[in-house]
């Protein structure tokens, strides 16, 4: 009986953790400015997220294909295996990312201040 | 039977039931798109039954053969992801069922929650991106669910072959 008490606290800890780290991060976050391209944590392209644009993203894994569109970034088309940065919703806020792991490709949105992260992953 | 030809068929037995539950797994579509990494983790359900059954030096020989052949089949190039993951999570789950604590669900809600952190940590590390981690809040409770669920589905399936 008592495990079962200690399954309960330990799934509920958990829970409210990860919702109130959730509910933190959106609040705190904000539009960002910039479509940052990394490659193997190498920034290789930047894009402002006011203009439309599409961009072949090349590395040794292959190719995704970067659209900005509506002040937002989304991958349109990928020959990854998995596919799983085409199935991604669109991002616009700092912080958020598409990864491609197959690829090493990270898209992320950053602000127009370098350090400005809109949250402290470290806190 | 000898104990140790015994044990050594229900590692290969596992194992070959793990791979399938991922193959399984892999073709169902994604859970939540928006947030790559969420699932439910069937093979935890077969490994977590021999965690209980032969202790973590079987539980991690079958994990560990079932990634080796995901690998081979499907998708090398995650593998490492999924060794880290398969890693931190077993070693944790082996550490709450010494304490005695925590029932199977317990016990998986942490392996559910602890295959995600190491997965998003070399995730991190390796494409230097401090940025991915935000994931880890929504990974945490959907790691969390799925860990209930197949916490319980270990329970039954451990029970139920203990006579053999």
């Amino acid at each position: 009986m008592s495990k079962r008490r200690n399954d309960i606290i330990l799934t509920a800890v958990l829970l409210l953790a990860a919702v109130a780290g959730l509910l933190l991060f959106k609040t705190l976050s904000r539009q960002g400015d910039f479509a940052v391209v990394l490659i193997n944590g190498e920034e290789t392209a930047r894009f402002p997220l006011d203009t439309d644009t599409e961009f072949v993203i090349e590395t040794d894994g292959g190719v995704n294909t970067l659209v900005i569109a509506d002040g937002k970034a989304y991958i349109k088309e990928a020959n990854c295996p998995d596919g799983i940065c085409v199935d991604h919703t669109p991002i616009s806020r700092i912080g958020e990312t598409i990864t491609c792991l197959p690829h090493g490709v990270v898209v992320t949105v950053k602000s127009e201040k370098a350090s400005d992260t809109g949250l402290d992953m470290v806190a | 039977m000898n104990n140790r030809v015994k044990r050594i068929t229900f590692i290969g037995v596992i194992s070959a039931v793990a791979v399938i539950l991922s193959y399984i797994e892999m073709l169902l579509p994604p859970i939540y798109s928006a947030v790559p990494g969420i699932k439910v983790g069937l093979p935890n359900i077969v490994i977590i039954v021999l965690l209980y059954k032969y202790g973590a030096g079987s539980a991690a020989a079958a994990s560990f053969i079932r990634l080796i052949i995901m690998a081979l089949l499907f998708n090398p190039s995650t593998f490492i992801y999924s060794l880290a993951g398969a890693a931190l999570s077993l070693t944790v789950m082996a550490l709450l069922k010494k304490t005695d604590k925590f029932s199977t669900v317990g016990v998986s809600v942490a392996g559910g929650v602890m295959h995600n952190l190491g997965q998003i940590l070399v995730a991190m590390l390796l494409l230097e991106t401090a940025e991915i981690g935000y994931y880890m809040f929504i990974l945490a409770i959907s790691g969390t669910l799925a860990g209930v669920f197949i916490g319980i589905a270990g329970a039954f399936l451990t029970e139920r072959l203990k006579k053999y």
